[in-house]
């Protein structure tokens, strides 16, 4: 490797890629900071000025946009919460030995693959009040005598919309935790073993401290997913009955998708500032790792 | 270690594990067999299971009369131009990043790694006005464009990631051998290199394949890609759900054979670096 003597090599390798991400990513960013500060809708071109703080003091008197901010920190919470447990539990069952396991293991990840139009529409179609099988299962079992609206009412139509988001994370989390289960050596377990050690106390004594970096990582990055995920709630109630499964990146797509650019990207910059409040750290340990 | 009991192995591992698939499983069996049924079933006084008579009217139509051969050549378009643009410059990058010290190389590779914390919704306003001005709104290249923001840092992360594992000593061989290094890179590291590029690159094309956000507000009749059209779909027919679960059961067939094909070194790609982290 050469020492001292300047190289202009990797910067000319670095520079297409970072170009295009200069131009993709930080311009539309400031663009994005100088839109909210001004009326910039796209259905009164001629009235486009700046306007100073007003976007931001309509948007912290917007009810919508409150009620939005509960349903992301809901929506985030119960998502990326329960994908997490049932991720781990699967996991846990894939790193155990059975006949099919292989096939098992890349079966059950294709809902990790799958478009979220796609995962909209299905569930969609699973919850349907009139058609839908699973008011048909619930009936058949006898759990209730009357189908359920799960979609058109507000006390059902967030519950169902956040079980899609965990049945869509679970293999993420199952993948990621089980190359750490694979990770851990085994005579770990072998000298727990010899101490007497039950299934549980192996569990949380070895296991999950051993996996403390998988599940930290994994869990912040479901967290700016989740936080940012459009699709699956804009394909399956549009945000609607009454505002109850509109999360904020559901509000500013909507927002933005009549065309009333300044406003949205105000609330585009607040969704950005909260996770950037939880990613630090995540920032700051990827900070570390490249200086090793 | 004890052995367990069959009954254990039963309620520990095989129960719950069945449970499991079941719930991840059963709304692709759910799509698939709704795609299938007449429309007297789906809309029929009583759910069927299995459809009592299988037709397949709802593929023929949807290739017939909506011209579903369109946007699936969009979006195949689209997803392959985005795959290869991302794959030549982050591979350069990736490079740069794990065969070189050089200033600036820390911030650099923090640029990149901070790309994946934007929301899509903050850089989807000023791209679309920025779109629109340059005249380029409604054509693939947009999504091209757009579809960079995302794809560029993650494949950067991923092929730093495989590059590591690579040792040095591979091409510093040939370097000695008087090879200069962009010869070593292309004779020894490539083709070493080579299933985690494709790996890199299935995982570029789905992501791209499957994106719905951008695509909505910069395609237009002509450019518009699968999920939009699905999305669409609803708009245009009230709601036909076995034109729609026809739409997705073709949608997920691509998907699903390239994922079988690079899941393993996908998997150790995209687990390499919180594992050891």
């Amino acid at each position: 490797m050469q020492k001292k003597r300047f190289n202009i090599w990797p910067y000319l390798l670095i520079s297409p890629a970072l170009l295009i991400v200069t131009f993709v990513v930080f311009l539309p960013v400031l663009e994005a900071i100088f839109m909210s500060f001004q009326n910039y809708d796209l259905r009164r071109p001629d009235k486009i000025a700046y306007i100073g703080f007003q976007n931001f003091a309509e948007m912290f008197a917007d009810p919508i946009f409150w009620l939005a901010f509960k349903n992301t920190v809901i929506w985030v919470v119960f998502g990326v919460g329960l994908q997490f447990f049932f991720g781990f539990i699967l996991a846990l069952l894939l790193n155990q030995k059975f006949i099919g396991r292989g096939l098992v293991r890349s079966v059950s990840l294709i809902p990790w693959a799958t478009p979220g139009v796609l995962i909209g529409l299905m569930w969609k179609w699973i919850y349907d009040g009139n058609y839908g099988v699973l008011n048909d299962l619930l009936m058949k079992v006898g759990l209730v005598d009357q189908p359920i609206m799960f979609l058109s009412q507000t006390s059902t139509a967030f519950g169902s919309v956040i079980v899609t988001i965990i049945w869509q994370g679970i293999p993420f989390f199952a993948i990621m935790i089980l190359a750490g289960l694979q990770g851990i050596s085994q005579e770990m377990y072998e000298a727990a073993d010899i101490d007497g050690a039950t299934k549980l106390q192996k569990l949380f004594r070895i296991t999950i401290p051993s996996l403390k970096n998988v599940i930290f990582i994994t869990i912040l990055l479901r967290v700016i997913w989740v936080a940012n995920s459009v699709d699956i709630i804009h394909n399956i109630t549009g945000g609607g009955p009454s505002y109850s499964t509109q999360t904020l990146s559901v509000y500013i797509f909507n927002k933005a998708n009549v065309l009333d650019l300044g406003y949205s990207s105000s609330m585009a910059l607040f969704l950005m500032f909260m996770l950037a409040v939880v990613a630090v750290p995540y920032l700051k340990n990827s900070f570390k790792e490249g200086t090793k | 270690m004890k052995k367990e009991s069959l009954l254990q192995k039963l309620f520990m591992l095989y129960l719950p594990i069945s449970t499991i698939l079941i719930f991840l499983l059963f709304p692709f069996y759910w799509t698939f067999i709704t795609s299938i049924k007449p429309e007297e079933e789906l809309y029929g006084p009583t759910v069927t299971y299995w459809p009592e008579n299988m037709t397949f009217d709802s593929y023929r139509k949807l290739f017939g009369e909506f011209n579903f051969l369109q946007p699936m050549f969009n979006s195949f378009l689209v997803a392959t131009i985005t795959t290869l643009v991302t794959l030549t410059v982050s591979v350069l990058a990736a490079y740069a990043f794990t065969r070189f010290d050089f200033k600036g190389k820390q911030l650099f590779m923090g640029l990149f790694l901070t790309n994946n914390m934007f929301p899509h919704v903050l850089l989807l306003i000023p791209l679309f006005a920025i779109m629109r001005s340059v005249n380029l709104l409604y054509t693939p290249t947009s999504l091209v464009v757009a579809y960079a923001t995302f794809t560029i840092p993650f494949s950067v992360w991923m092929l730093t990631g495989y590059l590591k594992d690579l040792p040095s000593s591979l091409e510093e061989a040939a370097l000695i051998d008087g090879a200069n290094r962009a010869k070593a890179f292309i004779k020894v590291i490539l083709p070493v290199l080579m299933p985690s590029i494709i790996a890199t690159g299935v995982y570029i094309f789905i992501q791209s394949w499957n994106e719905y956000t951008f695509a909505v507000l910069f395609t237009n009749e002509d450019t518009r890609t699968i999920p939009v059209t699905l999305k669409n779909l609803i708009g245009q027919l009230g709601v036909q759900w076995d034109l729609l679960t026809a739409g997705g059961i073709i949608t997920i067939i691509p998907v699903c054979i390239m994922f079988f094909f690079a899941q393993k070194k996908l998997i150790e790609g995209m687990t390499s670096g919180s594992v050891k982290g």
